[in-house]
C-alpha cells in the first residue's frame, strides 16, 4: 500500500471515530474527497484542533514520526491543508518528507 | 485517584527545583526538565534534559509523557532567564536567548500541553511574568519586553483553551533571592522593593501559594488573570 492511502486511511479512521461524537458526520464515505473544515466541512475550528490532535497522535504512534500539524494557513476556508481528507493526508505526506 | 501528572520547566534550581519538590510532596507525579542534568533526585520526579524553546526536543518531551502517562493536568511555565543591562549594551544574542526561553518556550509548552489536556477536557497553565512589566524597570526592557508577551500570551491562550476546560493564567513575583537577580547591584534591589506595597523578597511559597490557587479544582472559572505578589 503506498504511504499516501496509509496516512488517508488513518484520517479516516480518526474520523470514523469523530463521527461518534458528532451530530453531522464527516462523510468518509467519500475517501479522500471527504469534506473536514471549510465551507463543506463539519469540523468547527474547535474540533478540528482536536481532530488535527488527534491525527498527529495517531501518526506519532503507528508510525513513530513526531510531526507538528501547524500550518499559516490552517483556518483559511480556500487553502487550509485540513479542508478534505485527501488534503490533510497531501500535506502530511509531504511533511513526513522534509523531516 | 490517579496522582496528577504535573510538568515543571526550569526545574535544574531555584524556584523550579522547589515546585518540583512541593508538589511531589503535595502527591503529583512531576516530570521536570531543564538544560541540563540535575544533582538531586526525588522519587515521584522524573528528568528531561530539554531546551524549552527548541520545537522538536519539545515535541519528543511531549510524546514520552503522553506514552508514559497518558495525561497532562498541569503545566507550570517557570523556565526563564533574565538579561539586566542598558538597553544601548545589550548584544543582540541577548535579545534572542531571552525571547527565545520565555517567549518561544512558554508558547511550545502551552500549544503541545493542550494538546494533551484537551483530550481529558481539563487542565491548568500556570505561566510566569515578572513586576518588572508594571514597575517599567529601567535596565530590564527586554526582559520585561519579553514577560509583557508572556502575559498577552497567557490572556489569549486562556480564550483559545477554555472550551477544552484548560485554564491559563500567571503569575508575577516580586524578587526572590535565587541566581536570576544575584547579580543586580544591592541599591537596585532595595529601591525595587521600596517600590513594593511589602517591601520585602518574596519567598518559593509566595509563589506556590498563588500556583495552589490556579490549580485548584474550584477555580475552573479563573483564567487569564494575573497576581503580582508584593502589593505592585
Amino acid at each position: 500500500m503506498n504511504q499516501n492511502q496509509e496516512i488517508v486511511d488513518l484520517i479516516a479512521r480518526i474520523a470514523n471515530e469523530f463521527n461518534e461524537q458528532l451530530e453531522f458526520k464527516i462523510a468518509v464515505e467519500q475517501g479522500r474527497d471527504a469534506p473536514l473544515y471549510g465551507r463543506d466541512g463539519v469540523l468547527d475550528s474547535l474540533r478540528l484542533v482536536s481532530f488535527v490532535v488527534a491525527v498527529e497522535q495517531a501518526i506519532e504512534d503507528e508510525l513513530g514520526l513526531t510531526l507538528a500539524l501547524a500550518d499559516e494557513k490552517a483556518l483559511s476556508q480556500k487553502h487550509s491543508p485540513f479542508r478534505t481528507v485527501g488534503a490533510l493526508a497531501d500535506y502530511v505526506e509531504n511533511l513526513m518528507k522534509k523531516g | 485517584m490517579a496522582k496528577p501528572i504535573t510538568l515543571i520547566t526550569g526545574t535544574r534550581k531555584g524556584i523550579g527545583k522547589f515546585l518540583a519538590e512541593y508538589y511531589v510532596k503535595q502527591g503529583h507525579l512531576v516530570v521536570g526538565c531543564d538544560l541540563s542534568e540535575i544533582d538531586w533526585s526525588l522519587e515521584g520526579y522524573k528528568h528531561y534534559i530539554a531546551d524549552v524553546s527548541h520545537e522538536a526536543t519539545v515535541k519528543s518531551l511531549f510524546a514520552e509523557v503522553r506514552k508514559k502517562y497518558g495525561v497532562l493536568d498541569y503545566l507550570i511555565n517557570n523556565a526563564g532567564i533574565a538579561a539586566m543591562n542598558h538597553c544601548l549594551l545589550t548584544p543582540l544574542e541577548t535579545v534572542h536567548n531571552v525571547l527565545n526561553t520565555n517567549v518561544v518556550g512558554t508558547f511550545l509548552f502551552c500549544r503541545e500541553a493542550a494538546k494533551l489536556m484537551q483530550k481529558k477536557r481539563f487542565g491548568r497553565i500556570v505561566n510566569f511574568v515578572t513586576v518588572a512589566i508594571p514597575l517599567r524597570l529601567e535596565g530590564e526592557a527586554i526582559y520585561a519586553a519579553s514577560k509583557a508577551a508572556v502575559l498577552s500570551l497567557t490572556q489569549i491562550l486562556a480564550r483559545e483553551f477554555a472550551g477544552y476546560g484548560i485554564t491559563v493564567n500567571s503569575v508575577g513575583p516580586a524578587p526572590v533571592e535565587t541566581d536570576l537577580i544575584r547579580s543586580v547591584p544591592k541599591e537596585r534591589i532595595d529601591s525595587l522593593l521600596s517600590r513594593l506595597a511589602i517591601p520585602r523578597f518574596g519567598t518559593f511559597e509566595d509563589i506556590a501559594n498563588v500556583i495552589d490557587f490556579y490549580l485548584r479544582e474550584d477555580s475552573s472559572f479563573i483564567t487569564g488573570q494575573n497576581i503580582y505578589l508584593g502589593g505592585v
